[in-house]
């Protein structure tokens, strides 16, 4: 789609997801997590979703609010066990849900390449590590790699600070977190922003997603929550 | 043993608490230096990193969520959602602060841009392999986050832990029984008890605080040597 759709509603904004799709989740912990899409989403009843996130959930709202309405099959994530996590850590110790973990570094870039056009690239995080059971080793220049694989998400819901008409965005401090990443790496983006500017008011030197990587686009009101029990 | 005294050993004082430790830790990272502190204890370096006559710091904290330039934690008015180090707790952001997005953040960890990281470990083995992400018990879910990356970016690789376990087992090791997080990694391991640099042919003890060189030979099982300046 050459232009991002401008739309009223989240639930406007998450039509049309398939179930068994793969949905690239923004935010790290709740900074940047987008609530009222995945509340959209939870409405909308799509399910045996993969979801790719850095987390697996905190405490009821957001990415737990899914999982806890049974709508996922497997999380690939880096970190899901966190002190306010109980809604992952039931399903999974439960044996309902698959759990891939993947090194936060690894995690980003697999998107990145995804969203570069990369078929694949070597990373030196987890060598010698459980997590590079079943990957391909090679040496190069003295350094031993993995080999890792892109990570293309059929949909990402992401949040973003501003945006314009066009869907060119902006994000707030480190809500930013894999936003920019994802909105490449998915094949259809769709992103909630706290407000929704005439196209020219955002500095385009400032600008951090251009609005190619965008497809819909919703305006919703900053709603914030911090992660419980963070030490 | 007598020459150790006062140079490496320092039996009037010790075992350091985790503040002590942190200083000790803060007095050894470089002015100037791209410093990534681990979640946990080392987080408590922080609050003991140099400043310069104005009272800025003169290192440069980086946080794997995404930014340069990270201040302490927030209080009251300053904590903001969108603002949190990489264990999620609402910071505050320095003059000259940048934000960057995630794949940024960890190209720059594993491209070796950063100076220092301070972890904490469950286990250092002599060979400097880490283990800080999975106990490997069966029921343990396992979490990763940036640990890997970190092991292995940052030009220097510190550990910050006890040297004993709540049971009295050491945690610096011959070698790991836990998962392993990075291959000989970890340069320097700052303990309670003592200072040792690992990863090479020895392990080299530093100091130590409260415990003399014998001591630990025997409580660790290890050939520890020193090396008198």
């Amino acid at each position: 789609m050459a232009r991002a759709q401008l739309l009223e509603t989240t639930d406007e904004a998450v039509a049309g997801i398939e179930d068994g799709s793969t949905v690239l989740v923004g935010g790290f912990g709740l900074a940047g997590m987008p609530f009222d899409l995945i509340d959209a989403l939870i409405r909308q009843g799509a399910t045996d979703l993969t979801i790719v996130s850095n987390n697996a959930g905190n405490g009821e709202v957001g990415l737990a609010a899914l999982l806890r309405a049974g709508r996922v099959r497997k999380v690939i994530c880096s970190f899901p066990r966190q002190a306010d996590s109980y809604v992952f850590d039931e399903l999974y110790l439960s044996g309902r849900l698959e759990l891939e973990v993947v090194p936060q570094g690894n995690l980003a870039e697999r998107m990145r390449a995804a969203g570069a056009g990369i078929g694949a690239f070597y990373s030196p995080t987890a060598v010698g590590t459980p997590l590079a059971e079943g990957k391909e080793v090679r040496d190069i220049d003295g350094r031993t790699y993995l080999l890792e694989l892109p990570i293309k998400g059929d949909y990402a819901l992401i949040s973003a600070h501003r945006a314009d008409r066009l869907g060119n965005l902006v994000y707030r401090k480190t809500a930013r977190n894999f936003g920019p990443v994802m909105a490449a790496a998915a094949t259809t983006t769709i992103v909630q922003a706290s407000s929704v500017v005439p196209t020219g008011e955002l500095d385009p030197e400032a600008v951090v997603t251009p609005s190619i990587y965008v497809d819909r686009v919703v305006a919703v009101a900053a709603r914030h929550h911090t992660v419980q029990g963070a030490r | 043993m007598t020459m150790l005294a006062g140079t490496i050993e320092h039996l009037d004082r010790g075992p350091l608490s985790m503040d002590e430790l942190a200083e000790v830790i803060a007095r050894d990272i470089p002015e100037g230096s791209f410093v990534n502190l681990g979640i946990g204890q080392p987080t408590k370096i922080a609050d003991h990193l140099p400043r310069d006559h104005h009272g800025s710091a003169t290192v440069i904290l980086h946080t794997e969520n995404g930014m340069l330039g990270m201040g302490p934690a927030a209080a009251g008015d300053e904590v903001d959602a969108d603002l949190t180090n990489a264990g999620k707790v609402p910071v505050t952001e320095l003059p000259g602060a940048a934000y960057f997005h995630h794949a940024d953040s960890f190209a720059m960890m594993r491209g070796g841009h950063l100076d220092v990281c301070v972890l904490g470990a469950y286990q250092v083995a002599a060979n400097g392999d880490l283990a800080n992400w999975h106990t490997g018990r069966p029921d343990a879910i396992p979490a990763v986050g940036g640990a890997m990356d970190l092991a292995i970016g940052a030009k220097d690789v510190l550990v910050m832990m006890a040297l004993f376990g709540k049971d009295g087992s050491p945690k610096l090791v011959p070698a790991c029984t836990y998962p392993l997080t990075g291959v000989g990694c970890v340069s320097r391991v700052y303990t309670d008890h003592g200072v040792f640099e690992v990863g090479g042919d020895e392990v080299v003890v530093r100091t130590t605080w409260g415990i003399s060189v014998t001591e630990l030979r025997d409580r660790l099982g290890l050939p520890l040597v020193t090396r008198e300046g």
